[in-house]
């Protein structure tokens, strides 16, 4: 167990440096994270003027808290390695981490954590900025906000697993953007991204709670939000834990399967 | 007619090279798709709670959408391949064999890569362009017509002036392929027509990343909302950035060194 916090703490530190030398890029990117909750926070706004002040349960401002609450948990539990896997496979990067004493994961989740912790310098003058921009009314209960807590966390390691499970992908064929693209437009609908998970037409809710994109960033927005009751909010955790559980059993699958054909490439 | 034939030679062999990988075709069709599936599922679940959006109706939009797909085509056949081809060319220095040529450098640039394959996006623009104007019901009159044909044109140019205005800027700094990036995930916003955005945001996609020019204006010159006042605006910021890009294209080809220098 020692050992493991020595591991990540080196980790850490390499992925602290490397991406300090990228601090453009970094603001760069988070232009894009800021502006896709925005543009739907208009829309949605929009949407309820036009319909006196509220649309299904939402207020103008309830959506602003929304959005803006989205765009954090966002943040806080995405991943970008499903880019990268096809890149490292290819140029055979893949090669030199595979020879280290250490499943490359650990790496990947090293840097992960690094970038978001970095990255939240710019992050949280963002949503200050938003929230003067469009005064949010958020009030959640205290346990809620608790409960947000590990709801995040978890949020963050089934997104996490699960978008490197489909990075795998990149093992067996070379058209990864497609694949990344099918799983991000699955995503856009079913993560509450697109709008609250409330609001879309019938089956969809229902699809969305069978899927693990509401767990992965809707769930916590929800329950920051206020709109959860106790009892959905621990379905919820659990919903949580299944497909954190489910996610490391394929992600050991896949990942031994991928790796016994990726020796085969290099021979 | 030299620029209209040099533009052929290279769609012909961009046509020529996309022929052998005939499986990106399909690829293609699929990445239309998914965004075709992205653009009008938001539109069926705003409208499934409303029946207008900051004033436009969902056959509008429908309208809006098609010509954001149709530029979104045009910027990913030739403008960004092309742009990214020559940004590369000048951190390698590989940039001498285009100067080398006895044509205009910045014309040989701008259309020399072409992805063949992302003419689907155009055609399906063109397509909802068209689906939406039946569903509207309403005769286009030439003016119309015309209108709609001139913002087209200068939202075109607008947004190829401002991709090269970028592209120059790799003649000084290594990596600008990031502010790239900015662009396209600004040009999503152009999916929504501009004018529901608060002030600051339409002041932003308007005047610092010209979205509002290549799809929204557009949009209302289709649907008869387009003054010639706002056309007469299109045009002169298409000119002026016209002007603008080639003047600094000029300026950043004098700061180029080559490879070995």
């Amino acid at each position: 167990m020692r050992r493991i916090f020595e591991v990540y703490g080196a980790l850490f530190k390499v992925s602290t440096a490397v991406q300090l030398q990228y601090r453009a890029s970094m603001v760069i990117w988070l232009i894009s994270t800021v502006l896709q909750p925005v543009v739907y926070l208009v829309v949605w706004s929009n949407v309820a003027e036009s319909r006196g002040g509220s649309a299904g349960g939402f207020t103008t401002t309830d959506f602003a808290a929304y959005f803006i609450v989205l765009m954090i948990v966002d943040h806080l539990t995405f991943d970008w390695h499903m880019w990268e896997y096809d890149y490292r496979i290819r140029e055979g990067l893949l090669s030199p981490l595979l020879l280290r004493p250490l499943h490359p994961i650990h790496a990947d989740i090293a840097d992960n954590i690094a970038y978001k912790l970095l990255s939240l310098l710019v992050m949280v003058p963002a949503a200050v900025a938003l929230t003067f921009l469009f005064r949010p009314a958020l009030d959640p209960p205290l346990w809620a906000l608790l409960a947000a807590l590990p709801a995040v966390l978890l949020a963050a390691a089934v997104r996490f697993l699960t978008s490197w499970a489909v990075a795998m992908a990149a093992f067996w064929t070379t058209r990864i953007d497609a694949i990344n693209n099918i799983y991000f437009v699955t995503e856009l609908f079913f993560s509450g991204r697109l709008a609250p998970l409330a609001l879309l037409p019938a089956p969809l809710p229902f699809i969305a709670t069978l899927l693990p994109f509401r767990w992965a960033l809707a769930f916590p927005v929800e329950l920051v939000m206020g709109r959860l009751t106790p009892r959905e909010t621990i379905m919820g955790l659990l919903a949580q834990l299944i497909w954190v559980g489910l996610s490391l059993v394929l992600l050991r699958l896949v990942w031994r399967a991928g790796v016994r054909r990726y020796a085969a490439f290099g021979a | 007619m030299t620029y209209l034939r040099i533009l052929w030679i290279y769609f012909r062999l961009g046509f020529l090279n996309e022929l052998e990988y005939r499986i990106n075709f399909f690829v293609q069709i699929l990445q239309s798709a998914l965004s075709l599936l992205v653009a009008l599922g938001g539109l069926a679940v705003v409208f499934n709670q409303t029946d207008t959006l900051g004033g436009w109706q969902p056959d509008e939009l429908l309208a809006l959408v098609g010509i954001y797909l149709l530029m979104g085509g045009i910027i990913n056949m030739v403008i960004n391949p092309s742009m990214q081809r020559f940004m590369e060319d000048v951190r390698k220095g590989t940039l001498d064999f285009v100067l080398t040529k006895p044509e205009d450098a910045q014309l040989l640039v701008s259309v020399r890569q072409i992805q063949l394959w992302k003419a689907v996006d155009i055609g399906l623009g063109l397509a909802l362009i068209l689906i939406a104007l039946a569903r509207i019901g309403q005769r286009v009159s030439p003016t119309q017509a015309l209108l709609f044909a001139l913002a087209l044109l200068c939202g075109g140019a607008i947004v190829y002036s401002f991709w090269l205005l970028l592209a120059t800027l790799s003649f000084w700094f290594v990596k600008v392929e990031n502010i790239l990036v900015i662009f396209r995930s600004m040009y999503q916003a152009g999916r929504w027509p501009v004018t529901i955005y608060p002030q600051w945001l339409q002041v932003t996609l308007t005047f610092i990343v010209p979205v509002a020019f290549a799809v929204t204006v557009p949009a209302e010159g289709l649907i008869g909302r387009l003054t010639w006042a706002d056309l007469l605006q299109a045009v002169a910021a298409g000119i002026l950035l016209l002007v603008l890009s080639r003047l600094f294209w000029r300026v950043g080809l004098r700061a180029y060194s080559g490879a070995s220098a």
